[in-house]
């Protein structure tokens, strides 16, 4: 795909993002795509560490945990404006990335080791959380107040009861923006030396470090981009449902569901996450209206999908669902297939 | 998760006297002598059921270098198989091992065979993955078809026991911790005395070199799997009288199992063991003196260290 062509792709997905309501009118639907771009952003989160930086951790709830943990404590102990926790919150997150990386990378943990420590903090994290009750308010969760007053729902960060547009769009718009905002940085960083030396230690650590790059600092500074996207959506799951509690925030569902979108999307691409949480909901969509109608629609359904697709994917798509697309692109193109340029490409 | 945590071994007089410390809003009680030592030897019976679950986990890495993510779903699952063989057929949790034992090794033998041998293309982080996958898919199946509804198989013997003096042992406790001690030793000899065991040893040594000398090394695979798995469902067996089974059972289980495997040496039997009772009985006086929710902490905290300063672990050879 050539420059030309990739730049008016991503106008075309953005402007149908972007417009999407227009079309959208119904309420289901509309919180069927926050819940699918909220997953899409989970999903670069882990990406960056993990597709770019071939880091896997099992455990990136500490991140959005901590992200929507601090969002709603400063609000909810101290009264803080929502405008104002969110920076904390996403330093937070970042705080906690780079104590998490800087132990793990420095004792070089590596591959499986580095997945069972992320998930050792993660839970470490979740029984501090459920314990600390002075602080977190423990098992009960935080829950913040709701705003009734129209004239506030922007000051409070809260859309419920906004006027007519912002009731109905107000969070749609906004993890739109937290989207765009995580899918630029991403595509800024794969286009910099950094990213490029990201997926040198990715494809081999050793060989990177003898081409004098410090795969030290390179992976803190992967951890720490990671983080700080994946504790912005919890600042969104916050202010979304007003509500955050242990097994939410620091529970291994947030972990899983932030490494399904990517590796099902294709690894190491910007757009992969996006891919896959679309495909991915929309399956879970799919099968609760066919499956789901003819038994009754019980929990668990849509996650077994994903463990199957998974596997499938693993086992079949190494680039996942962006891979076929391409191929399937350059056969319709008919395209001489080009130089190929790694997983990085597309 | 907290299910199985809040139905941990029951142990008798844990009354606090003297003075009480604090520790950032948590009263750190102090404990006479007898109840530290009742606390800790229900640690051991605690650690001897752990133990069961990390033999399993530990042999799989020993022999394919797997960290197996579906080893938590595979013991709830085998625990469901046990829960139902009660209640529909009326078989004792003990007896229900000849029928879960058997099965748990040719549903393993058959997963690494037919799914992740097939699936991972070799590759050590997608085979993580490919676990991970396979565990979602079994804890989410267990949830679409049972509910999340606790179910404990009750047998009539679940409350009589001995009195330790400092502690009162019943006899699913003394079961898990005679039938994990027992496994160990069959599994011990099993992998000494026979030839099976012998290639299962020289396949966890050097792959081409067993494979040059004519030993099937897929299948040799998949029976290291078939092993583990029969581990988990034996463990299943023995824990079923105490622990109610529930779709979301395995997770605190396989994190626990983890941290023992880790601690003891990944691949080696008797770090296994060892690391159980260290685990079962810090969790126990962790639990004394942290409370219930916070004695937790001592496991994640035995985990990142052991992981950051000595991956080794106790008995360990190699690290990959």
């Amino acid at each position: 795909m050539s420059e030309q062509t990739r730049i008016a792709g991503w106008t075309v997905l953005l402007a149908l993002l972007v417009l999407a309501p227009l079309a959208i009118t119904s309420g289901r639907w509309i919180e069927f795509m926050e819940l699918t771009l909220f997953v899409a952003v989970l999903g670069q989160g882990w990406n960056i560490l993990g597709g770019f930086g071939g880091q896997y951790s099992f455990g990136h709830a500490l991140f959005f945990g901590t992200g929507a943990y601090i969002q709603a404590l400063l609000q909810f102990k101290l009264g803080w404006s929502p405008w104002a926790t969110l920076w904390f919150a996403i330093a937070g997150g970042v705080l906690v990335g780079a104590f998490v990386g800087y132990l793990s990378f420095r004792y070089g943990l590596r591959g499986s080791y580095f997945a069972l420590i992320t998930l050792a903090f993660a839970e470490a994290f979740h029984v501090l959380s459920r314990s600390l009750v002075a602080v977190t308010e423990g098992g009960r969760g935080v829950a913040l107040d709701l705003n009734l007053d129209p004239d506030r729902a922007l000051t409070t960060f809260q859309f419920n009861f906004g006027g007519d547009f912002l009731k109905a769009y107000g969070f749609y718009y906004t993890i739109l923006v937290i989207l765009m905002l995580a899918y630029a940085a991403t595509w800024w960083m794969e286009h910099t030396r950094f990213g490029a030396q990201l997926v040198a230690v990715r494809e081999n650590e050793d060989a990177a470090e003898a081409l004098g790059i410090d795969a030290f600092r390179v992976k803190l500074g992967a951890i720490c981009l990671s983080a700080a996207i994946t504790a912005a959506a919890g600042v969104y799951y916050t202010q979304k449902f007003l509500f955050i509690d242990p097994g939410i925030a620091y529970g291994p569902t947030k972990s899983v569901e932030a490494l399904f979108a990517p590796i099902i999307g294709g690894l190491g691409t910007v757009l992969g996450p996006l891919v896959g949480a679309l495909f991915l909901h929309g399956l879970g969509e799919f099968a609760k209206e066919t499956i789901g109608l003819v038994w009754e629609d019980r929990p668990g359904l849509d996650l077994i999908l994903f463990g199957v697709v998974l596997i499938l994917v693993l086992a079949f798509l190494p680039r996942g669902l962006v891979g076929l697309l391409d191929l399937a692109w350059r056969r319709l193109s008919g395209a001489a297939p080009a130089a190929r340029k790694g997983k990085a490409d597309a | 998760m907290d299910g199985a945590a809040a139905t941990a071994v029951p142990s008798a007089g844990l009354l606090p006297f003297g003075d009480k410390m604090e520790f950032l809003g948590i009263d750190l009680p102090s404990y006479s002598w007898a109840t530290v030592f009742g606390s800790a030897i229900s640690g051991v019976f605690l650690g001897a059921v752990y133990a069961l679950v990390a033999l399993g986990l530990t042999l799989i890495y020993g022999v394919l270098h797997i960290i197996n993510f579906a080893h938590g779903s595979l013991l709830m699952l085998a625990m469901f198989a046990v829960y139902f063989l009660w209640k529909l057929l009326g078989i004792d949790p003990y007896v229900a091992m000849l029928i879960v034992v058997p099965g748990g090794f040719l549903f393993g033998y058959g997963l690494q065979r037919l799914i992740i041998g097939q699936s991972s293309h070799g590759r050590d982080e997608i085979i993580l993955l490919v676990t991970l996958g396979i565990a979602i898919v079994i804890e989410n199946a267990a949830l679409f078809a049972f509910s999340a509804d606790e179910r404990l198989v009750q047998v009539p013997y679940d409350m009589d026991g001995i009195d330790l003096g400092v502690t009162y042992a019943v006899y699913p406790e003394l079961a898990a911790l005679g039938g994990s001690l027992l496994i160990t030793l069959l599994l011990w000899l099993f992998m000494t005395r026979t030839d099976t065991g012998k290639a299962i040893r020289a396949v966890a040594k050097e792959r081409r070199g067993a494979r040059l000398v004519g030993i099937n090394v897929d299948h040799i695979f998949a029976i290291s799997f078939g092993i583990g798995t029969a581990c988990v469902a034996a463990a299943a067996s023995l824990l079923a009288a105490t622990y109610p089974v529930h779709p979301q059972f395995g997770y605190l289980f396989v994190l626990i199992a983890f941290t023992i495997v880790v601690l003891g040496g990944m691949g080696s039997f008797v770090g296994a063991l060892v690391g159980g009772f260290i685990i079962g009985i810090t969790e126990q006086l962790g639990r004394l003196y942290l409370g219930e929710s916070l004695g937790l902490i001592t496991i994640s905290a035995i985990f990142i260290l052991i992981l950051l300063f000595r991956p080794t672990g106790l008995f360990g050879q190699r690290v990959r």
